[in-house]
């Protein structure tokens, strides 16, 4: 395409979106609505997957050793649970070790077992990392079966409960997106099909005197990704004061287990992502309702 | 040895052999038109409406796809012819309504521009023909005038230019006279015999007796989807 012919197709997507200045408003409003909705939703998910990837990476098993278990079956053991494939890694901590913890984490009440100190009612243990935490659950399972263990224990109900919710939450999350998303598509779908019901007559004479289908197309998706990128500016902004205001907020401070996503990149990426989204959906959308303009 | 590239595929500007076309709802327009157009003709094209006419025109523009048979328009294989190359046929044929399909919000010179800017000629060549269009047509005055501020004729006249204006080999008029009074009727016919005497093959569809039985050319007359006759220098009338 030559320079002038791009420069013709982006005057004239221009003069069309200024010329039904009212439809065009109407979109960018939509669209602005939509982001800023979508956005919240993907800030939200992003920051949910976030701290659930940090609590999954927590999650660890413990496999407790048989009593009767002698040192060379305890070995054996280490070795089998090492070779199952997606185990990260595999240590060892004795029934002494298993009280200190326990007690460590009893804080000041710890004290009361001391007394076991003597006689250590506590099993010797493996402490094994999945590579991926969803594989937890599966690992688990086989080492149960394994010669000299006694019971194995991962925190069962929340590591479940916490996969069940964050996939939950992903799924609503997608699915609210997506409808928001085909609204926004649908509305700049009718304005651009509006500014081509003005112009059908154009078009019909266009193709009369030889127009290639993407000559007559052009304009209208410049029009459409004028619309998204318009309609894309305040979310943005919106969005980056408000997760700006949450980061410095002592309420979001207060969990120091729950990390939210730095500012930088986060934001960044959100803001590029928000973009992209209402360009895409504004050159759909046009794309979309000229196609049947094109026919003949 | 046969050497391929001495035979010669025609001479003809359009051709078209057991040509049928049926629409979608069952109508059959055309049934079996065969037909031969030399480069460089005057053909009238006449019949009753809805004999077939103006589904003869449309396909020949590709703006219909015939259901079988074989059409040649300046070489080109209409029926093989892919979607996308259609605009450049298009190119290569002008075309002129009863009802001139002007851009009313454009000047005379932006109408006839828009032709050129479709096909990327540049800014300067544009200018230089569409003046010389303007010019052709008698209408070098009034390049600045919206088309309201025009006659019915001069209106016709810009549709005529525009239609002129990327040197088609090929000028289709569907009745263009149809909305004007015999004198600039006439004065419209004289500008298409002036384009054709300069090689352009014209296809004039026509309702007007006296045009036809005064201006004397080829006449194909239409009837039934068929065509009952074709006679060189003939009179208007759709019988055989």
């Amino acid at each position: 395409m030559r320079l002038r012919t791009v420069k013709r197709h982006f005057r004239e997507g221009l003069k069309n979106s200024w010329r039904n200045s009212w439809m065009t408003l109407a979109s960018i409003a939509a669209v602005t609505t939509t982001l800023i909705l979508v956005g919240t939703f993907i800030a939200l998910l992003m920051n949910i997957n976030h701290i659930a990837q940090s609590i999954e990476e927590d999650v660890e098993i413990k496999v407790y050793i048989d009593l009767t278990a002698t040192e060379e079956s305890i070995d054996e053991l280490g070795e089998r649970i090492s070779t199952i494939t997606n185990v990260q890694n595999v240590t060892f901590s004795s029934r002494d070790d298993e009280l200190q913890n326990l007690i460590s984490s009893m804080g000041e009440q710890g004290s009361v077992w001391d007394t076991f100190m003597q006689d250590n009612p506590l099993l010797d243990a493996y402490v094994v990392e999945a590579i991926n935490p969803q594989d937890t659950m599966e690992i688990a399972a086989e080492i149960e079966d394994f010669n000299g263990v006694d019971y194995v224990n991962y925190g069962q109900e929340v590591v479940e409960a916490l996969f069940a919710f964050n996939n939950f939450a992903r799924n609503i999350g997608l699915i609210l997106i997506a409808a928001l998303l085909f609204t926004a598509i649908f509305l700049i779908s009718n304005t651009i099909k509006i500014t081509i019901f003005a112009r059908r007559k154009e078009i019909e004479i266009m193709k009369l005197v030889g127009a290639t289908n993407w000559f007559i197309r052009w304009p209208f998706f410049v029009e459409g990704l004028l619309l998204g990128v318009l309609g894309s500016i305040i979310p943005i902004a919106l969005l980056a004061a408000i997760y700006n205001f949450l980061i410095g907020s002592a309420a979001i401070n207060q969990f120091d287990f729950i990390q939210i996503l730095p500012f930088n990149p986060f934001i960044w990426q959100l803001g590029g992502l928000i973009l992209l989204i209402g360009a895409g959906i504004g050159v759909w959308g046009s794309v979309m309702s000229v196609r049947k303009f094109l026919k003949v | 040895m046969v050497n391929n590239f001495d035979i010669k595929v025609n001479d003809y500007m359009i051709e078209m052999q057991n040509v049928k076309k049926t629409y979608p709802n069952g109508v059959t327009a055309l049934n079996g038109i065969d037909i031969n157009i030399d480069a460089g003709e005057f053909v009238y094209l006449v019949g009753q409406s809805g004999a077939g006419k103006s589904t003869f025109t449309k396909l020949i523009f590709r703006e219909e796809v015939a259901s079988s048979g074989e059409i040649r328009v300046n070489g080109e294989d209409l029926i093989k012819m892919k979607w996308r190359q259609v605009p450049f046929l298009r190119r290569s044929i002008g075309v002129v309504y009863q009802d001139f399909k002007l851009l009313p919000k454009m000047t005379v010179f932006e109408n006839v521009a828009f032709a050129l800017e479709v096909v990327e000629e540049s800014p300067k060549h544009i200018r230089k023909r569409v003046m010389d269009v303007l010019d052709q047509v008698g209408l070098k005055n009034k390049a600045r005038f919206i088309p309201d501020e025009l006659s019915g004729g001069e209106q016709q006249r810009v549709a005529i230019a525009r239609a002129i204006a990327n040197y088609p080999k090929l000028l289709i008029a569907d009745e263009p006279t149809g909305n004007l009074d015999p004198d600039t009727s006439w004065g419209i016919m004289k500008l298409l015999e002036e384009i054709n005497a300069t090689g352009t093959t014209i296809i004039m569809a026509t309702h007007s007796k006296e045009i036809v039985n005064t201006v004397r050319r080829r006449v194909i007359a239409i009837e039934g989807g068929l065509v009952v006759r074709d006679q060189q220098r003939g009179e208007y009338g759709y019988e055989a």
